[in-house]
Parts: C-alpha cells; sequence; structure tokens
C-alpha cells in the first residue's frame, strides 16, 4: 500500500496510541507514585510524593509504609487468596457446564447453531448489574427456588443462600457462563469430524474417540474459556458486594472499602499495584510467549 | 456425523439455557406485579412502569448514561478503528508493540484497578492543567479507553480476512490510498464498525465499577443510581426499569443483527452477479 512508509499513517497510528498512552497507561505511574504517599485529610486525600523546595531542587517525599501495611495487615493476603480460590471454582463449575453446552451447539444442524449461539450471546449483551440483581430475585429467602422447593415439600424452610459465599459462586457461573461456552464452541466447530469417523472405525467408542481425540484438540478452548471467566471473576465487585455477606473477602470489595469507606486512597493505589503484578504480570508474560510462539 | 451419545450435552445446554433465561423472565414477571412484596402476588399492573416516568432521579440518570454511552461508543469506534487498521496494514512502525499491549490489556485488567488508577490519574491532572472535571467528561474517556479495545479487536479480525486486491485494484484504477480505503475497504468492515458500536454502547451503558469511581459529585449514571437503590433492598420500580432495558437492548441487538445480514447477504448477492456478469462477457 503506497501509504505505508509516508508521513501520513502517522495520522492514522497517532491517535489511538496517543489516547491509549495518557488515559490507559500513564494512569498506572500516576498510581505507582501515589501508593508511595501518605493519606493526608485535604483534597486530594494524599501527601505529594515530589515536592519541589523553595530552593528549587527536587525533593522525594516517598514511604514505603503502604506496601509494609499490606504485608502486615494480614486482610489482603486473605482477600487475594480468597478471590482465587473463588474465581478458581466457580470457573471449574463453568467449564463443566459449558463444554457439553459448546458441544451440543457445535454438533447441531447449522441453522439450529446460529439460533443458539444467538441465545447463548443475548445475556451477554444485555446488562451484566442487572442480571446480577435477576439472579437474586431467585435465590433469595422468598424468592422462586425457595417458594418452588417449599411448594414441592422438599424442603421445610427456606434455603439461606443470599448473603453467603455460595451466592457469590452461583452469581459468577450463572454471569459468567456465556464467556466460556463461546470459544470452546469455536474450537469444538473447527474440529475434523473425519477424525471422529477414523476412531470409530478404527473400534474406538463414542467415549474413547471424544477422550482421545476430542478433548486434547479443544484444549485451546478450555484455555480461551477458563481464562475469559477466570480473570474478571478474581477482581468482581459487582457479585460479592450484591450477592456476599458482610464477610465475603473478594478483593474487588477490599478495594472499593478501602477507597469509599477509609478514603485511604494510597493504600487503594498500592493495593492496585500489588494486585497488577501479581494477577495481571503472569497473564502478560504468558499472552506474550503464546504470541511469539504463534508467531514462530 | 455420529450422534450417538449426545443426549447428555444436549440436556445440559437446556440445563444451562434456562439458568441463563430464568432469572430475567421472573424479574420480568415481578414488574408486572401490583403489589410491592415480592413473594405476594397482587394481580396484574403496570403501575411500576407509571412511576418511573415520575421519578426525576432515574430519568435524569438515564439521559445521562445514553449520552455517555453514545459519545463514548462513537469516540471507541473512531479510534479503535484507527488502531485496527494500523495494526493490520502497517507491519512494523515504532510503537506497534506499545500499542498492541494497551489495546488488548483493558480486556485483562480488573475494572476496579482501571477505575482507580484512571481516577487517580483524573484527579493529578486536575492539580497540574485545571482539567478535567469530575463528571460527564471524565466518564467518558474512561469509558472509550475500555471500549476502543473491543472495536480494535472485532474491526482488526474483519481487516485480517478481508480480500486486499479490491483494495489494490481500486488504486490500480487510479482511486489514492484515502479514497480507496473510503469506498471499498470501509464498507468490507462495516458490520464489524457496527458491531462493536453496539457492543460499547451496551458496555458502557452498564458499567458501575468505573464510572463509580471517575465521576465526581452530581453525575450519576443509571448503574450508579440502580446499584445504590438495589443495595438499600428490593424496590419494585427496579424491576420495571430493568425490564425495560433488558427488554430495550435485546430488541436493538437483534434487529441490529437482522439487519446487518440482509445487508451481508445483498452484498454477497451483488458480488456475485457482477462476477457472473463479467464471466459472461
Amino acid at each position: 500500500m503506497k501509504i505505508s512508509g509516508s508521513p501520513g499513517r502517522w495520522l492514522i497510528i497517532l491517535p489511538p496510541l496517543v489516547f491509549l498512552l495518557v488515559f490507559f497507561l500513564i494512569p498506572f505511574a500516576f498510581a505507582f507514585k501515589i501508593s508511595f504517599a501518605e493519606s493526608a485529610a485535604h483534597v486530594p486525600p494524599f501527601t505529594d510524593v515530589l515536592v519541589f523546595t523553595p530552593d528549587h531542587h527536587l525533593k522525594i517525599a516517598a514511604t514505603l509504609a503502604n506496601y509494609r501495611y499490606l504485608l502486615t495487615d494480614e486482610v489482603y493476603g486473605v482477600a487475594y487468596l480468597f478471590s482465587l480460590r473463588t474465581a478458581f471454582f466457580a470457573t471449574l463449575v463453568c467449564l463443566a457446564l459449558g463444554y457439553p453446552m459448546a458441544y451440543a451447539i457445535a454438533r447441531a444442524p447449522r441453522a439450529t447453531q446460529s439460533v443458539l449461539l444467538l441465545v447463548i450471546m443475548l445475556p451477554f449483551w444485555t446488562s451484566f448489574l442487572l442480571r446480577v440483581y435477576a439472579l437474586e430475585g431467585i435465590i433469595r429467602d422468598n424468592g422462586l427456588l425457595n417458594t418452588v422447593l417449599l411448594h414441592l415439600g422438599l424442603i421445610h424452610e427456606p434455603l439461606r443462600i443470599m448473603r453467603t459465599n455460595l451466592a457469590v459462586y452461583l452469581g459468577i457461573i450463572y454471569s459468567y457462563l456465556p464467556f466460556m461456552v463461546l470459544p470452546l464452541f469455536a474450537t469444538l466447530e473447527k474440529l475434523d469430524p473425519t477424525l471422529l469417523e477414523a476412531a470409530a472405525d478404527l473400534g474406538s467408542t463414542p467415549w474413547r474417540a471424544f477422550r482421545d481425540v476430542t478433548l486434547p484438540l479443544s484444549v485451546p478452548g478450555v484455555i480461551a474459556g477458563s481464562m475469559l471467566v477466570f480473570i474478571p471473576a478474581v477482581g468482581e465487585f459487582v457479585i460479592p458486594s450484591l450477592l456476599g455477606g458482610p464477610n465475603n473477602l473478594m478483593i474487588g470489595r477490599v478495594l472499593w472499602d478501602e477507597f469509599f469507606g477509609n478514603h485511604d486512597w494510597p493504600v487503594a493505589a498500592a493495593v492496585s499495584i500489588a494486585f497488577l503484578l501479581l494477577l495481571v504480570g503472569p497473564i502478560a508474560i504468558y499472552q506474550y510467549y503464546n504470541v511469539r510462539q504463534l508467531e514462530a | 456425523m455420529e450422534r450417538r451419545g449426545s443426549l447428555f450435552p444436549l440436556s445440559v445446554l437446556c440445563f444451562g439455557i434456562a439458568i441463563l433465561y430464568i432469572p430475567i423472565l421472573v424479574l420480568i414477571a415481578y414488574s408486572f406485579n401490583a403489589s410491592p412484596l415480592v413473594n405476594v402476588w397482587g394481580g396484574f399492573s403496570t403501575g411500576w412502569y407509571a412511576a418511573l416516568w415520575h421519578n426525576r432521579q432515574l430519568l435524569d440518570a438515564a439521559l445521562l448514561s445514553l449520552e455517555v454511552a453514545v459519545s463514548a461508543s462513537t469516540g471507541a469506534v473512531v479510534l479503535g478503528t484507527l488502531a485496527a487498521v494500523a495494526l493490520v496494514r502497517f507491519r512494523r512502525f515504532r510503537g506497534r508493540l506499545l500499542l498492541t499491549g494497551m489495546v488488548n490489556a483493558p480486556l485483562v485488567m480488573p475494572e476496579i484497578i482501571t477505575g482507580i488508577t484512571q481516577l487517580l490519574l483524573f484527579v493529578s491532572m486536575m492539580q497540574l492543567i485545571s482539567w478535567p472535571h469530575r463528571g460527564f467528561t471524565t466518564i467518558v474517556i474512561s469509558h472509550v479507553t475500555f471500549c476502543t479495545a473491543y472495536v480494535t479487536i472485532t474491526v482488526q479480525a474483519r481487516l485480517a480476512s478481508a480480500d486486499r486486491s479490491l483494495e489494490e485494484a481500486a488504486m490500480d484504477l487510479g482511486a489514492g490510498p484515502a479514497r480507496a480505503f473510503l469506498e471499498i475497504t470501509l464498507p468490507i468492515i462495516a458490520p464489524a464498525i457496527v458491531s462493536s458500536w453496539l457492543l460499547c454502547f451496551t458496555l458502557s451503558l452498564d458499567d458501575l465499577v468505573i464510572s463509580s469511581f471517575v465521576s465526581g459529585p452530581g453525575a450519576s449514571t443509571l448503574p450508579m443510581v440502580i446499584y445504590s437503590k438495589v443495595k438499600l433492598g428490593v424496590s419494585p420500580d427496579i424491576n420495571a426499569l430493568a425490564s425495560l432495558i433488558v427488554c430495550g437492548v435485546g430488541v436493538l441487538i437483534l434487529t441490529a443483527g437482522w439487519l446487518m445480514r440482509r445487508a451481508e447477504r445483498r452484498r454477497t448477492l451483488e458480488i456475485q452477479l457482477a462476477a457472473a456478469d463479467f464471466a459472461a462477457q
């Protein structure tokens, strides 16, 4: 293309590059800086890390107190591990539900397939917050689930699901199930059916053919779907806040409270930076090597 | 294809779809309940819908959210398409790796971290250059940031699979690169642009976490108002509002999808006809 190599192409590259640089990347630099500040009772509620002294010298007034606080106050470590555990088990359940779903869609006739995909996609397009709220209508003490179970005589008093960790699990599974199904479908659909026929011709039972052919070939979809569920679930705020009990310590909620409840911005900044390094760092490295491998 | 043993996946599929839809259907049913008590059916009523019209707080918030969503998705579509063109068409340039990273990172970044860091940026900018005031502007900027990622990914895929030879043919026939892009490439990637605009619109309309951090006093988006009401307990008017939003967005998405499919089909047909014409000559 003629435009390549001409200065005109910078008109295309620069707007998104500069915008994302200023409003996505540089904010982390500010968060990093403020994580070394002290909390203060003015607007904005933190001290300056870089101070110009009257004789025009730059003085750095940094403190490691916020990070020390993260290490000594065990609430953050507990919350981090609790979030990882919750996200991990919710992802497993999503996988157990989503895999057969994606499999069934991949096996459906073409015309049905697109309708089914639409049915799975539609909730993802509509409101996340409102879906979490809608789930409350099912699982609260006088919600649909308890009403039905009581009427059937299966239970004699309402199950307490709301404000428990079970409610948080249900919320994550319900909200993120479409994210698991779609990438799984994408890999299962591309699977060459002649491979399964070959396995059957060679005497494989359908189950063995599934275990030895389909399952290994669908691993990329399993990884993609699991990441799409696990990553946002770890940092989830809305679900633990609306469905979880007061003792539910998902890290997103702890951060929110630190910020809006305690108004301790420097500690919140330090938590963000630590969380970023512990969660997003490994993922970024994984992705980087993954892309490099694909390109090689 | 082998169909034996597919009863189990099929039943899980039905179960999964039921899980996805029952809460929404129950919510819609509740919204027509005349009784304000959730466990009592007080007869059919559209009273909660009528009550929405008199709730100024909700109407203001809805208006703000719609303005934010339209501005943010339009901004994101422009920036995201530019980024996609840059990444697909320009093989190497300074900052390519940086741009790739910044386009993909928001997709894996927990919202709460994006929210906090952007608030810290806006507060620091306010100190340095007295801009931007927290409110509409900062919410739009934040939404554009995370929406751009979705646009770039969608348009990038479409652009990468687009047939370059059409564009090259146009340029051989004397069109400049800009004109070739506008007349040939843009119509090809148009479906991706439309669908990513819609996705951005719904994502922006739905965002609670990032908006809560970056907005200022007096600027409450609809999700922020809904969240604070829901936090206080069940309120029947929220049922009505939620039903309206879910159905409205659903209809919007289905109509757009249907229109796009029709346009796409007509386009394929035209190309086939033109090819047949050419062959006949």
